[in-house]
């Protein structure tokens, strides 16, 4: 499939649109009118043809330009990408899954050719082709995992799993809701997922440790996480803060159509052959409060989850400033109908 | 996490390389690469055995440079359910097995300063990819390989040629004695220790460390419990609505596979703790062969890991 790739912003005058295919394509998380943490992994395998599903790492029209913001972010701040020494064979083995996968998926774009541990990788949107040995550092212009993930949407954590847990010891973090990879480097699952209010309780954090340890080689799995966001910026982290969390107080009745995103990530977990160790990918997707009132089913059960939802899971999620804003705008587009089962629209 | 699907492969190579010990290369049926893998990784090789299938698991010894091959080694073991002997006696260069992808539980610690490897006879063989590894990453680690006698030394002559400098013997019809307490003095903080052998030397090695004062979590196993064989019973898989015939030499979970149910399990040696199946009833007495469920647990006779325990005699019924 041929991408047209948008030239847009996520930043300063927020130029970010989403075109019709890409509202229709949107992961809308929701499968019910109600939302609760549970651990809802399910196989990440080839789902419907054009969704976010129909390969392994999704390409969209959003790709060269998510690019573009990710590189600004690691000019002003590199530590938002850090490897810590003993993930240098995880990076490379990230490098191999992210590579096969992009030019298995998007030929028009991507091009891999291997002879033994030659490799030769054209990304002929970002306009880079390179030759490189497999495994030597030296041989590309970053490490392993800063290389391709400067070419890959979404976020990306390498865990390492020992001692009976999972270790986040490297990742590329510039996608993210709030949360600093700078902060959270070398902890464990729990420590990781301490701020999470609610699901500790439940003994989610226990169960999809459990599960992840016996994740598999080639057994990919997936889960939806979301919030929302006040403008479309990619980088909502704590160490810029001071830039976007006061936008939460400029969402009006007027404005929230446009501006209030719902952000939905799409997290996947690999099992990584070389290292062992496991990718954790969060791949962040954006639509305005007009793009999902434009799927009648999204509109009304988005309505219902976000008047529903839990104070403290609206409080962590920073919803609180303007969820009554965002409700009442909704409430406009909830006629009270059923609505129907599963995420897809009618 | 339930057993996937199989990988197709020939044996490419059959080779004698101890007393009782064969290695077997194999290759994937279809000409394609295999999985890499990681060091400590093993797969779980299917037996066409008459009377039932068994799956055996064996560690992955490498190549790791070449992603084509695998090669695992077996050791003859004639008080057994008769998969080795099997491989020993009816697998032959141009056969075709069915094994699993890989999986690491014997994972060396990424962060360690230094690794202490032990093995004892057959239990050599996660140590092949691991000292590989090792050694072409310049990582600090020595290797202590004790054997019954010099015949059974399987892969000496290669760690001597590769690695000698970091390799040491001992044979025991040779006098020479594996001092645990000498190899664990004097070690700097933040190494790890690994052992894999005989059941009574693990035990041995990891007594001994822990009375030196070394903590649990630089402690690691691999534990070559083969599923001992017993007398024939019958389960009753509630959730599938099924009866199957455990026969002698088959385990539970290898017999429940066999009627088409899909249990979950890893490790096949009673370790990993993936195939804990709760018991609804039971009327003979449980044999509990696994190193996972807690004396309590097992005292209890609510929970059987079904890949290595069983039933003495009658009929067990399972949540399954």
């Amino acid at each position: 499939m041929v991408l047209a790739f948008k030239r847009e912003t996520f930043r300063d005058d927020y130029t970010f649109r989403n075109s019709p295919e890409a509202v229709r394509r949107f992961p809308f998380p929701f499968d019910a009118d109600t939302y609760m943490y549970s651990v809802n992994i399910e196989p990440h395998v080839a789902g419907r043809k054009g969704s976010v599903f129909e390969h392994p790492i999704d390409i969209d029209e959003h790709y060269v330009s998510e690019m573009r913001d990710r590189a600004l972010v690691l000019k002003n701040d590199p530590l938002r990408c850090q490897t810590l020494p003993h993930m240098d064979l995880a990076g490379w083995d990230l490098v191999e899954l992210l590579m096969v996968s992009m030019s298995e998926a998007y030929p028009e774009h991507f091009l891999l050719e291997r002879n033994g541990n030659d490799w030769h990788w054209v990304n002929r949107p970002l306009g880079i082709d390179d030759r490189f040995t497999f495994g030597v550092t030296s041989t590309l212009p970053y490490g392993p995992m800063e290389y391709i993930t400067r070419q890959c949407q979404g976020d990306f954590c390498l865990l390492d799993q020992r001692d009976g847990n999972l270790w986040v010891d490297a990742g590329m973090v510039t996608t993210q809701a709030d949360w600093s990879m700078d902060f959270d480097l070398g902890m464990n699952f729990f420590e990781w997922h301490a701020p999470v209010p609610l699901a500790h309780e439940k003994g989610v954090f226990e169960r999809a440790l459990k599960f992840l340890m016996q994740l598999r080689q080639g057994h990919p799995v997936r889960r939806f996480n979301w919030t929302m966001s006040s403008t479309p910026r990619l980088d909502t982290s704590p160490e810029n803060y001071h830039k976007w969390g006061y936008e939460r107080a400029l969402i009006t009745p007027e404005n929230v159509s446009e501006r209030l995103h719902l952000r939905v990530e799409l997290q996947a977990l690999w099992r990584l052959p070389r290292s062992n160790a496991v990718v954790f990918s969060i791949r962040c997707y954006l639509a305005s409060m007009n793009d999902i009132v434009s799927v009648p089913k999204w509109g009304r059960r988005l309505h219902r989850v976000l008047r529903d939802v839990h104070p403290a899971l609206a409080e962590y999620k920073g919803l609180t400033r303007y969820r009554q804003t965002a409700v009442d705008f909704l409430s406009k587009y909830d006629d009270g109908q059923e609505t129907s089962p599963g995420i897809w629209p009618d | 996490m339930s057993r996937s699907a199989p990988i197709a492969v020939v044996v490419t190579a059959v080779e004698h390389v101890a007393q009782d010990i064969k290695r077997f290369s194999m290759q994937r049926a279809d000409g394609q690469s295999l999985p890499h893998f990681s060091p400590g990784s093993h797969v779980t090789v299917e037996m066409p055995v008459p009377g039932g299938h068994k799956r055996n698991p064996y560690s992955l010894m490498g190549p790791l440079d070449d992603p084509h091959t695998y090669q695992i080694s077996v050791l003859r073991v004639l008080q057994s359910r008769g998969g080795s002997q099997f491989m020993h006696d009816a697998v032959n260069v141009g056969d075709q097995l069915q094994i699993s992808e890989p999986f690491n539980l014997f994972q060396p610690e990424s962060i360690a300063r230094r690794h202490i490897l032990i093995a004892g006879g057959i239990g050599i063989t996660p140590f092949m990819a691991m000292t590989q590894r090792f050694a072409a990453a310049t990582i600090r680690f020595e290797l202590h390989y004790a054997v019954r006698s010099r015949s059974r030394a399987a892969y000496a002559d290669v760690l001597s040629a590769q690695i000698g400098s970091h390799v040491h013997f001992y044979c025991d019809d040779e006098g020479d004695v594996l001092d645990v307490r000498k190899i664990l003095s004097g070690q700097p903080l933040g190494t790890h220790l690994y052992v894999c052998g005989p059941e009574g030397m693990i035990d041995a090695v990891l007594n001994a460390a822990r009375e030196e004062g070394w903590p649990e979590e630089y402690l690691h196993c691999e534990r070559f419990t083969a599923a001992p064989s017993g007398e024939p019973f019958d389960v009753r898989l509630v959730r599938s609505n099924l009866t199957v015939h455990v026969p002698a030499n088959q385990t539970v979970l290898e017999a429940v596979e066999q009627a088409g149910v899909d249990a979950p399990c890893l490790c096949r040696g009673g370790a990993c703790g993936q195939c804990e199946t709760a018991i609804i009833s039971h009327d003979g007495a449980l044999i509990h062969n696994d190193h996972y469920l807690s004396d309590d647990d097992k005292a209890s006779g609510e929970k059987i890991m079904i890949c290595v325990s069983r039933l003495a005699a009658g009929t067990l019924t399972l949540d399954l």
